[in-house]
């Protein structure tokens, strides 16, 4: 058979035109299985034990009586479980967090640890089992107390340098005609995906085979692989569909315990998180305590620029929320410091969470902006625009693109913005006040290799396999146009299959790098098979497969500040008599490279900026003082935004090309968060005339704070506990 | 979890029967909120006693003119019933206002009442709570408690009753029917749930082994012009941190009736008559209105975190009777 199909002319292209999710249909019809409910022969049922002190050691675990109950197979904890080898470094280039690495000593580090696993033969009688085991600990006092200033607060490079300065700070605040200085608080935030963890891991002829709800299979593999020590290739990991992720989704207690178990017992175990352990074994966003200074001249322009952020990790793992760094990349300003800290308390350890670094840093930074404004008396898009770095601020380099400007002006027009009255506390709605506010947003637009194959099979149809997720991003769909348009077909002749780290290796769904980094791949592979294609050789009936490997393009690429960008807009209604605020509409304009699918690309921008509704207005993990845990550490108790808080929410984009860039994909994944919530808050001072420079912005918070000018935070400045 | 059995009954005297001869079992109405506490391991019952099926769905017009709710009609059908919205509006809005549409249509007026409070300790097993562990403290006291009790609590406990249509049912002097094996009885509104005391973990007093049948509530004018009002941190499926029902007759000026009660202040749901009591003869308008919610919450004792709630109370009684006083001014 000879193929002719890579000559069709005038193929439409796919990429850049609405298309409905491939899986959609399964998805919801119940067909699409998620790691928790595909089936095993002989399956067991694991239930994590997690501890109920914030610190200490185990005394012992009365295994005993427990053995006893019904259906239950063994108890596995620090005194019987397999040894696991900690002392790696993975594919992220940082050690494991040693959370994951379950029942290997007596020590508990944090309300919530994993001190033992119950398996039996019913997810039931596991549960009960679990629930009924008595663990005795010897206490120890805990320090769980997060607070501005902390004393043994230190600097700590994460994926981003901890400290970048230049220039005199305070001699430029000095020679400043306006100052600004203000301390602002995010609290304890949850990534609460949908689908919660959950593995199944068995032996299947000398290798390891685990089906899991994960952000990357290859990601997973290596990192099992290194714990059991484990030859890579002795691993498969897949992970057909993921029911969000939000960064919580890599390698984490539930799936050791499972391998552990599968081992021990020689027979599958499941193990599946439950809401409410989700809260200490799945990781958070830590709580900030960030301090901005500006200082500029009379026309707004930056003399000065320092964003100090203080952010909490683990007695165990050190992990850094960098939400100083966004400013790095937003303002310039002739003295310019950013210092990212962290401080170790008696708490789990926190992780990636949708926009780790600029969704709370950006709260600070837009919230400061729109507070200099003020004092300025400069609109604060003006402001903004005059700040309009031409280089990236400390690093020097060129942005490979960067249109925050027609994002803002695009915004603004469509919002109404140029009607807009700046004064606070104006607009009536019968019992509400009415505000507006804007900020600005960037993420970064990496790309990070990867490897895929594609195959030209012999029926005319494509196949690509990569090692991909689709957490819900429509990664599945948006690979599907790709492949497309890079081998000249309809989409409806290609079949993209991921989740499978036998594969080969591929970047996580993270960073807003997964898109973009697949893309790459699929692209360089779909090149070479059309070059082999166009010899014009008969197909042979397994068809023709080529591999690609990024590695070396990627390495090639110039260096460059890279990223998106947005601006965000919103409208809120707050009633001061009960301290309801209410968003009303919210606009963000981005300039995110080349979107590929428009249909699932709002969906990414739209999901952010609501959660960016949720972080301004519900949500906070409240952790209890004397427990050193959570209260309400459940859907009921943690609120994210209802269908009734997102009236009116528009996303949409200018164009942004590049065309120095070989894919000109853009993340967009975490962006649309960025600036959100400071768009909130500045509209809520609008309204009210109040700065709230505390989130939640809750109704407690707003009823004591009232209107009139002035700021929230002497009285109730911190966290709940 | 633990293993239970389910039983479903089909009348009123064979789920008596099923009731008194396990006391460990509990009906199971809509399961919204007892399922959750099963699952939490707080309730931990040996036999469920499905009463669905029950003949207790109706809403009926009494002799006296008012009406009877029977105990297994959802929410949903309550707050659709057209004489519920005309006779009685504040109790349909607290019902609407209550949960999300999915757990309106499970939901029934009997498990309603029962509801326990959404307290983050009462439903943590590792952590003290007197109300599920009797004597063993409350730790929400000196801890969590931006949205307890601010009227009638005690140092055993600080909890709120989640319910909101408890809360119309009060301000309108429902009565709660039951059956026992020793025949029908019946308690009004008022003295259907306990002062919390020194004994928090009994919150009705509802004999041992009664299954609750129906509401009744009596024919009342005034309660044809009430509203009910909800405030809550997000715009819907999320527990009330204030709430009032309130029914207004002003007349010339003067306020000729009034029933009032509060919501998410106290361990049931709160009947403000020192309130009432304040307003009745008075002018309708501000003045009478902030006194009356002053009288009220003059008795609130604030947490460390939940002093808001005075605020936020005042503001609303005085809000909530303004908009009514406009409304029947008309």
């Amino acid at each position: 058979m000879t193929t002719t199909t890579t000559e069709a002319t005038a193929v439409r292209k796919a990429v850049g035109t609405a298309h409905t999710r491939v899986e959609g249909l399964a998805k919801v019809t119940g067909a699409a299985r998620y790691a928790g409910e595909i089936p095993f022969a002989e399956l067991a049922h694991g239930w994590l034990v997690v501890s109920t002190i914030a610190r200490g050691r185990i005394r012992s675990v009365e295994s005993g009586p427990v053995l006893a109950m019904p259906g239950v197979l063994t108890v596995l904890h620090h005194g019987n479980a397999p040894r696991v080898d900690t002392d790696y470094v993975g594919m992220l280039g940082v050690p494991p967090d040693p959370t994951c690495a379950v029942f290997q000593h007596d020590r508990v580090p944090s309300l919530g640890w994993p001190v033992a696993l119950v398996v039996a033969e019913t997810s039931e009688q596991a549960r009960e089992a679990a629930e009924a085991l008595v663990v005795h600990y010897d206490q120890e006092p805990h320090d769980i107390d997060f607070a501005g200033g902390h004393p043994d607060a230190y600097p700590l490079d994460g994926h981003l340098p901890a400290v970048a300065e230049k220039g005199d700070l305070e001699a430029e605040l000095t020679a400043s005609a306006v100052v600004l200085d203000a301390e602002y608080t995010t609290p304890e935030e949850h990534h609460n995906p949908m689908e919660p963890h959950a593995a199944t891991a068995r032996w299947d002829g000398g290798r390891l085979e685990v089906v899991d709800s994960n952000q990357g299979a290859t990601w997973v593999v290596g990192e099992l692989a290194k714990l059991f020590s484990l030859d890579p290739s002795a691993v498969r990991v897949r992970s057909e569909h993921v029911g969000g992720g939000f960064g919580s989704k890599g390698v984490r207690a539930h799936q050791v315990a499972a391998v552990m178990a599968a081992t021990v017992l020689q027979r599958p175990v499941r193990v599946v998180l439950t809401r409410r352990q989700m809260f200490s074994l799945a990781g958070y966003r830590s709580p900030t305590s960030q301090r901005v200074r500006l200082g500029a001249d009379a026309d707004g322009r930056l003399r000065a620029l320092e964003h100090r952020a203080l952010s909490l990790t683990s007695t165990v793992h050190e992990f850094i929320e960098p939400s100083a760094a966004v400013a790095r990349v937003m303002y310039d300003a002739d003295a310019h410091h950013t210092t990212n800290t962290v401080v170790r308390l008696d708490v789990p350890t926190p992780t990636f969470m949708r926009a780790p670094g600029e969704a709370p840093g950006s709260f600070a930074l837009e919230a400061a902006l729109d507070e200099l404004a003020e004092k300025c008396g400069i609109d604060p898009i003006e402001l903004r625009l005059r700040n309009e770095p031409e280089q990236g601020p400390v690093s020097g380099l060129p942005f490979s693109s960067r249109n925050l400007r027609a994002c803002f002006e695009e915004g603004a027009r469509r919002f109404g913005w140029a009607d807009r009255d700046p004064r606070p506390g104006l607009r009536r709605d019968g019992r509400w006040l009415l505000g507006t506010g804007t900020a600005a947003a960037s993420f970064g637009a990496g790309a990070a290799p990867s490897t895929a194959v594609l195959t030209a099979e012999a029926d005319g149809t494509f196949t690509v396999r990569i090692a991909a997720a689709d957490i819900g991003t429509g990664a599945r769909t948006a690979l599907t146009l790709v492949a497309a348009d890079a081998l000249e077909v309809p989409p409806e002749r290609i079949r993209v299959r991921i989740g499978d780290s036998d594969f080969g290796p591929a970047m996580i769904a993270g960073g807003s790098m997964g898109t973009r980094s697949w893309s790459w791949a699929v692209m360089a592979a779909a090149k070479e098979l059309r070059e082999r294609l166009a010899l014009g050789a008969d197909l042979p009936p397994e068809g023709i497969t080529v591999r690609s490997d990024t590695t070396a393009a990627i390495g090639a690429l110039a260096q460059k500040e890279r990223h998106s960008f947005g601006a965000q807009f919103a409208e809120v209604a707050v009633d001061v008599a009960t301290g309801e605020v209410r968003v009303r509409r919210m606009l963000g304009v981005f300039a995110a490279g080349r979107i590929v699918n428009p249909l699932t690309a709002r969906n990414q921008f739209v999901g952010g900026m609501i959660w960016g509704i949720s972080m301004a207005l519900h949500e906070e993990a409240a952790r209890d003082r004397a427990s050193g845990g959570h209260v309400g550490a459940d859907l009921a108790g943690y609120h994210v935004a209802t269908h009734a808080d997102v009236p009116l929410v528009e996303a949409d984009w200018v164009d942004d090309p590049d065309p120095d860039d070989p894919v000109g994909i853009k993340g967009i994944g975490e962006i649309g968060i960025v600036g959100a919530a400071a768009a909130v808050a500045n509209a809520v001072w609008h309204a009210t005339g109040v700065r709230h420079r505390h989130l939640p912005i809750r109704p407690d918070r707003v009823l004591q704070a009232g209107t009139g000018r002035g700021s929230v935070g002497e009285r109730d400045a911190g966290h709940r506990r | 979890m633990k293993e239970f059995g389910y039983q479903r009954a089909l009348d009123v005297p064979g789920a008596v029967a099923l009731l008194g001869a396990d006391p460990e079992a509990r009906c199971l109405g809509g399961g919204t909120n007892l399922v959750d506490l099963m699952k939490a391991g707080v309730e931990r019952p040996g036999l469920l006693i499905d009463v669905r099926e029950l003949p207790l769905d109706g809403i009926e017009f009494t002799e006296d003119g008012g009406l009877r709710i029977g105990a297994t009609v959802t929410n949903s059908d309550l707050a659709a019933h057209p004489d519920v919205r005309r006779r009685y509006p504040a109790l349909a809005q607290a019902v609407l206002a209550g949960a999300s549409g999915q757990l309106r249509n499970m939901a029934t007026v009997g498990g309603n009442l029962l509801q326990r409070t959404r307290c983050g300790y009462f439903t943590n097993l590792a952590r003290p709570c007197n109300k599920r562990v009797p004597g063993s403290g409350c730790p929400a006291i000196e801890g969590e408690h931006h949205n307890h009790a601010i009227l009638g609590a005690s140092a055993h406990c600080v909890a709120v009753h989640p319910s909101d249509m408890a809360v119309a049912l009060a301000a309108f002097d429902a009565v709660v029917h039951y059956e026992t094996a020793d025949g029908p009885g019946e308690l009004p509104f008022a003295e259907f749930y306990l002062p919390v005391g020194d004994t928090p973990h009994q919150e009705t007093a509802l004999p041992a082994g009664a299954l609750i049948t129906g509401i009744s509530l009596p024919p009342l004018p005034v309660a044809a012009s009430s509203r009910y009002r909800k405030v809550r941190e997000r715009a819907s499926y999320a527990f009330a941190i204030g709430s009032v029902a309130a029914a207004l007759d002003v007349r010339d000026g003067v306020v000729r009736d009034v029933r009032l009660a509060l919501g998410a202040v106290a361990s049931r749901p709160w009947r403000a008559l020192a309130a009432e009591r304040v307003l009745i003869g008075k002018p309708a308008g501000a003045d009478a209105f902030a006194a009356a919610a002053d009288a009220e919450l003059a008795a609130a004792e604030a947490l460390p975190h939940n002093g808001y709630k005075v605020t936020l109370m005042r503001n609303l009684i005085v809000a909530q009777l303004t908009e009514l006083a406009e409304e029947t001014a008309r």
